[in-house]
């Protein structure tokens, strides 16, 4: 079988002996087409792209991806929206893995297997379901599975050691572990070093499998992560998204030179 | 799709928490997966446990208030000419409302689980005052989630929350009414699962919050059942529940004990908020046939947008203003145990102008959805039929909206 996108990706950057940077940002924040340039443009220095398709009772997000969300859906951002922006960044940045995260809800409603349809077409590596957790994602991730799609399995401090071991088990290329216990964006409240026993927990009891940590990381503790196999950035970038509209700047360039800063940190 | 008998209707969902195989379920992030396991093993032990029980009991009979009265109304009987009208006076509960059952039960339930906080949303407040009310008896710090919209609209029920001690928590997204309170909530929870117990509202969220809440809610019913009993020596041969529905705990309280009697004998009837006549827009999804959707850890029928974005609602009751509906209603729809039915903004203040021009009761908004309901079938409706609405609210946190659509309090 030849590798994933994904698998590769982490593979070029254990190369280099760095963690791989996972961006996040919202389809159609702040438009359509500022979605895509800046998915393009941040292309160059992010290993893996996660971009979210919209729900409007987000119940794991924190403020600054609510006002992503709300203010992309606000200009009228589809599910079908979303897939065309990835279908273009896709045929721009063939290899580039790109995941799309979001709500099982609109999975529900356009259909799993249309879904994933939709996914092949626009050429989608992977996909994190907020709120399909195991066990009752194994239908759907077996799904994915059959159509070389990713199904990022999540582990968060509360989930038992013994839990683990059986999400691991059926999980795919890459792990996302929630570094605490908060929505996305909350402030880190927990020391990085306690993050890091729990991600060495993770890897004890499967070192082959790339685990990414996210939730609460910025600019100032990025670092602290650099031994891990990837870091999410997700609500630092809508923030700067916020931050340049008030500002009347452009986010498109804001946004690339936020993310550069940050693969600096990890280099 | 079928009720099964000897069973509670709380405990007929399969192994992934779904009645009927497709409502209800855990669509909840991985951190709420082990606190939402946590729950489930305490609530299982503590209705077992008889020490638990007697606790529960005591604080219902000598602090909610038990039971709450049972009356006929007989001048609107003789007004409307036909069925009898009766009505459980729920809003006698210490409160005013059934939210204290459940605010009650989730208080004792978060001491034995030794949590210090406990937090709950709320759309006409009535949850929030009485989980505001339950945590201060039970010396837990409290915070509510409420959208600002219906904090401007239930006025009354703030300043109890607030006189009680609880922090109010406005919530300013979205439609900024209980769905998104709900939502902010759960995120809340999210962020503190560790040190904090959460109190859903209604007979909504992921499966145990239905079943802690139906569990709770059905006092209503124990009582009933034995008040018909003592009324009329047995229970007679056409009976009507009639309750409002908006996320469904007092009707699915209301409704429990009699779930196995034939649905000839004992009907019930579910009347959901149909919003102003004019608009389009409701929290009626059994009644207009909402599709299924998953909203809040659960998948229930939900009004939504083809592609799968919750619609606002619009009602002139806080109370019933959910796109939403508890799984276990969803159930007992399409399992054909009950029925439901709308009614719109003007039916139920007109409902409330009738009922308190004939009787010594002041229903909320909430109710006087039923009470319509019940004036329209009446008359239609032999005498020795019993038609038993669930006043499961009291006006007094309408007053303003009263006072500004009918001129008067």
């Amino acid at each position: 079988m030849t590798k994933s996108a994904i698998s590769l990706a982490f593979k070029n950057c254990k190369k280099e002996k760095r963690p791989a940077l996972i961006t996040f940002t919202v389809a159609g924040d702040n438009t359509k087409k500022n979605s895509l340039k800046i998915l393009n443009s941040i292309a160059k220095y992010a290993d893996i792209l996660e971009l979210s398709f919209l729900h409007n009772c987000p119940i794991a997000d924190g403020g600054q991806i609510q006002n992503s969300t709300y203010r992309s859906l606000k200009n009228g951002t589809t599910l079908k929206d979303t897939f065309q922006i990835a279908k273009k960044f896709k045929n721009n940045n063939p290899k580039k893995p790109l995941i799309l995260m979001g709500y099982y809800n609109l999975i529900y409603q356009n259909g799993e297997n249309n879904f994933l349809r939709n996914c092949k077409l626009s050429k989608v590596d992977g996909l994190i379901v907020v709120d399909l957790p195991w066990p009752e994602n194994k239908k759907f991730s077996k799904k994915c599975k059959k159509k070389s799609i990713n199904f990022v399995q999540l582990l968060s401090p509360t989930t038992s050691n013994e839990r683990m071991k059986k999400i691991i088990k059926d999980s795919h290329d890459m792990i996302y572990y929630i570094s605490m216990l908060s929505t996305t964006g909350g402030k880190l409240k927990v020391p990085p070093q306690k993050i890091l026993e729990n991600y060495n927990k993770i890897k004890k009891i499967n070192k082959n499998k790339n685990c990414v940590i996210g939730f609460g990381i910025t600019n100032k503790s990025i670092k602290s992560f650099r031994n891990s196999d990837g870091v999410v950035v997700g609500s630092e970038i809508c923030k700067e998204i916020t931050r340049s509209l008030n500002n009347r700047q452009n986010p498109v360039t804001n946004v690339s030179k936020i993310v550069t800063k940050l693969k600096n940190k990890i280099l | 799709m079928k009720i099964r008998k000897n069973i509670q209707l709380i405990d007929q969902h399969d192994k992934f928490g779904f009645w009927g195989g497709k409502f209800g379920g855990n669509f909840i992030p991985e951190t709420l997966k082990k606190p939402v396991e946590d729950l489930t093993i305490l609530f299982e032990k503590l209705r077992k446990n008889n020490k638990f029980i007697k606790e529960r009991d005591y604080y219902f009979k000598n602090w909610v208030g038990s039971p709450t009265s049972f009356i006929k109304l007989d001048n609107l009987t003789k007004h409307l000419g036909g069925a009898q009208i009766w009505a459980k006076v729920v809003s006698e509960a210490n409160g005013g409302a059934h939210k204290i059952y459940n605010a009650t039960v989730h208080c004792l339930i978060a001491k034995r689980a030794g949590k210090k906080y406990i937090v709950g949303d709320t759309g006409a407040g009535y949850a929030g005052k009485m989980l505001s009310m339950a945590a201060k008896k039970f010396g837990l710090k409290c915070k509510i989630f409420m959208g600002a919209k219906d904090i401007k609209r239930q006025k009354p029920n703030c300043d109890a929350m607030r006189k009680n001690g609880a922090e109010i928590v406005p919530v300013y997204t979205g439609s900024q009414t209980l769905v998104d309170a709900v939502s902010e909530c759960m995120r809340y929870w999210v962020s503190n699962c560790d040190t904090t117990h959460m109190c859903v509202g209604s007979t909504v969220g992921p499966n145990i919050f239905v079943k802690i809440c139906g569990w709770s809610t059905s006092q209503i019913s124990r009582e009933l059942f034995i008040q018909i009993k003592k009324e009329f020596g047995k229970i007679p041969k056409k009976v009507k529940l009639l309750n409002c529905v908006g996320g469904g705990s007092s009707s699915f309280g209301f409704w429990n004990e009699f779930m196995h009697y034939n649905k000839k004998q004992v009907e019930f009837i579910g009347i959901e908020a149909g919003g102003p006549k004019k608009s389009k827009r409701h929290a009626a999804p059994l009644t207009y046939g909402s599709k299924i959707g998953i909203l809040h850890g659960a998948s229930q029928y939900v009004n939504q947008d083809f592609e799968g974005q919750i619609e606002e609602t619009e009602s002139i009751s806080a109370g019933l203003d959910y796109p939403g509906v508890s799984p276990i209603h969803c159930f007992l729809k399409d399992t054909k145990r009950a029925r439901y039915t709308a009614a719109t903004d003007e039916e139920a203040l007109s409902a409330y102008k009738l009922v308190t021009k004939y009787e010594n009761l002041n229903p909320s908004l909430e109710p006087s959805h039923a009470f319509a309901e019940a004036i329209k079938l009446a008359p239609k409706l032999s005498k020795d039929t019993i038609m038993i609405v669930n006043s499961c609210g009291d006006a007094h946190k309408d007053r303003d909206i009263l006072r500004q659509r009918l001129g008067k309090y």
